[in-house]
């Protein structure tokens, strides 16, 4: 009865009204206040990543998938991009808020619920990640890497995609004893998918089992071949698995990180 | 009498798994009311004050505010009280302005209202001049102050102030207590906690001394005094000779040594300790005041609780 009630909980849809979007207005005019260091990193990384990967690196590529080795990783970078500044946001930047601000207790006093301020944080990891994206995208458009208006559906999927990195991210937020508790996610989560999600080198180099897994258990897989999907116009099949596997993965994280920080922080 | 009760707790219960922080309590609080919640650390002050503004759900019992369920209210019931917490939980992003205006902007009260309000304010607080300073440059007292102008913004009827001037020098002690009286003639009905006797008895009607989860006893600051302890406390410095002659001209008395020194309580009336020091004249003897100091340590025992 008791691990029964204990999955009801988890799975409970939260009760959300408007009042998270103050939540997110909070955010949002911390980030306005230091728009130019905030703006610099997603300006400079890929700048940094074309000009060594695509003109270094790239030098012993001759192609891959038929594409210059900086048309295959270009969307790979606004990919990376939109998973780094959601899950940092929403690990480090939640738990400063959470534990060392007491940003949350300050906002619970009021009638926003803590539902509302775990939801609203989500939503302004996923703003940061279209933030971030849209800089990185008018990057590499500027480097003459973009040929399709196709490639601005990447802002919505960058979006979509930042909610459900956001909503994983606060769930290890949910779990964390101290800041420096995220060393783990980062380099046992965040730096595999880095490199193994078919950002740098194609996915079919893999044996089938590791392709399987990739597609299966890692989330930039699907971000990044959205991207690559779009940006080069060219819309398959399996961009409709990737845009369904972040449909359903979404929602399911989105409810269990609520309930966990609830869990969390209402003792 | 009943009408004007603003918050009602019944068999109120705190329970975690191995220990209970509130341990079935009643108590009422009526309109217009400065009531004082008093005891040592880890009494349950701070935890039945997190059950009031409904952010610590109740374990058993039932706890109202005007009428309404902590547990089936919770939006109507914060939008009443504002809420001073015991820990800086301002916002270290925002200027002392912004900090008041983005908490408004949590009540859905209007920017331009928010604005005018925020000015006043920081007025009351004697906080103007600083408006436009991040909070990071602000002294404790400064923070306290802008702490307690916070919890104003949305003009509550009930405020909750959980040790409001610990760690503040007697000024911005004197300044905070000056603007709780204030908010007090308003008629604001408050609940605050704290460590210092000497601040229950200046501001309290009512005080409750909580121990161990429980309330165990409650009542006007001046009459807690004379029940417990009675009118004069004498002190002398200890030695056994003056014991013995303390005991049997006191045999009705509590003699209690600290720090070298006696204590004598006694109910008895005014001017019978200075009869006794003027027959026996003794070096380092003073009579002073009870106070509700005297009606804490009695109560909850000198023993540290952490």
């Amino acid at each position: 009865m008791k691990t029964r009630n204990r999955i009801a909980e988890t799975f409970k849809p939260p009760e959300l009204t408007y009042r998270v979007w103050k939540v997110w207005r909070r955010n949002f005019d911390v980030f306005m206040k230091t728009w130019k260091v905030n703006f610099f990193p997603p300006l400079l990384e890929p700048i940094f990543y074309l000009v060594a990967m695509g003109f270094g690196v790239g030098q012993f590529v001759k192609s891959i998938e038929g594409l210059s080795y900086l048309q295959f990783i270009a969307p790979a970078l606004v990919a990376i991009t939109t998973m780094n500044s959601s899950f940092f946001e929403c690990t480090y930047g939640s738990f400063v808020r959470m534990y060392y601000q007491k940003t949350f207790d300050g906002i619970i006093a009021t009638p926003i619920s803590l539902e509302e301020v775990i939801a609203g944080e989500l939503l302004w990891g996923a703003t940061r990640s279209l933030i971030s994206s849209s800089i990185v995208i008018a990057v590499i458009a500027a480097f003459g890497l973009i040929s399709t208006p196709l490639a601005l559906l990447i802002l919505p999927i960058a979006f979509f995609a930042g909610l459900m990195f956001s909503a994983i991210a606060m769930c290890f937020t949910s779990l964390a004893p101290n800041i420096d508790f995220f060393n783990y996610p980062a380099f046992l989560f965040i730096t595999p998918m880095f490199l193994l999600s078919g950002t740098f080198f194609s996915l079919s180099q893999y044996p089938a089992v590791l392709q399987t897994f990739a597609n299966i258990a890692l989330p930039l897989t699907h971000s990044v071949n959205l991207a690559r999907g779009l940006m080069l116009g060219k819309p398959e099949t399996s961009l409709l698995i990737s845009i369904a596997w972040i449909a359903i993965v979404t929602p399911i994280f989105f409810i269990i990180c609520i309930n966990a920080m609830k869990r969390k922080l209402v003792k | 009498m009943a009408s004007d009760t603003l918050i009602e707790a019944q068999n109120l219960t705190k329970k975690y798994d191995d220990f209970v922080a509130v341990d079935n309590i009643d108590f009422q609080v009526y309109k217009g009311e400065c009531v004082g919640f008093l005891g040592p650390n880890g009494a349950g002050k701070t935890t039945t004050i997190k059950m009031i503004h409904c952010v610590l759900p109740p374990f058993s019992g039932s706890l109202t505010i005007a009428g309404m369920s902590v547990s089936s209210k919770p939006r109507e019931i914060k939008k009443m009280i504002g809420v001073a917490p015991q820990e800086d939980n301002l916002d270290p992003d925002f200027t002392v302005l912004q900090n008041l205006l983005v908490y408004a902007r949590y009540f859905d009260i209007p920017k331009p209202v928010a604005l005018k309000r925020s000015e006043e304010l920081l007025k009351f607080i004697q906080l103007e001049e600083k408006r436009g300073v991040i909070i990071g440059q602000l002294s404790t007292g400064m923070k306290r102050r802008l702490i307690l102008a916070r919890a104003l913004i949305n003009e509550p009827q009930i405020l909750l102030l959980d040790e409001p001037t610990t760690g503040l020098d007697p000024q911005a002690r004197h300044l905070i207590w000056d603007k709780i009286r204030t908010l007090k003639k308003q008629g604001v009905t408050i609940i605050l906690t704290t460590h210092y006797m000497d601040e229950a008895a200046a501001l309290c009607d009512r005080t409750l001394i909580m121990d161990k989860g429980k309330i165990i006893e409650t009542g006007k600051p001046a009459e807690l005094v004379k029940k417990h302890i009675g009118e004069d406390v004498l002190e002398i410095e200890y030695d056994e000779k003056t014991m013995k002659t303390l005991q049997t001209m006191f045999p009705g008395a509590r003699l209690e040594v600290v720090s070298e020194r006696i204590r004598v309580f006694t109910s008895q009336p005014h001017g019978l300790f200075e009869t006794f020091l003027q027959k026996h004249p003794t070096k380092g003897a003073t009579i002073r005041n009870a106070n509700l100091e005297d009606v804490f340590l009695k109560l909850t025992g000198r023993q540290l609780r952490e």
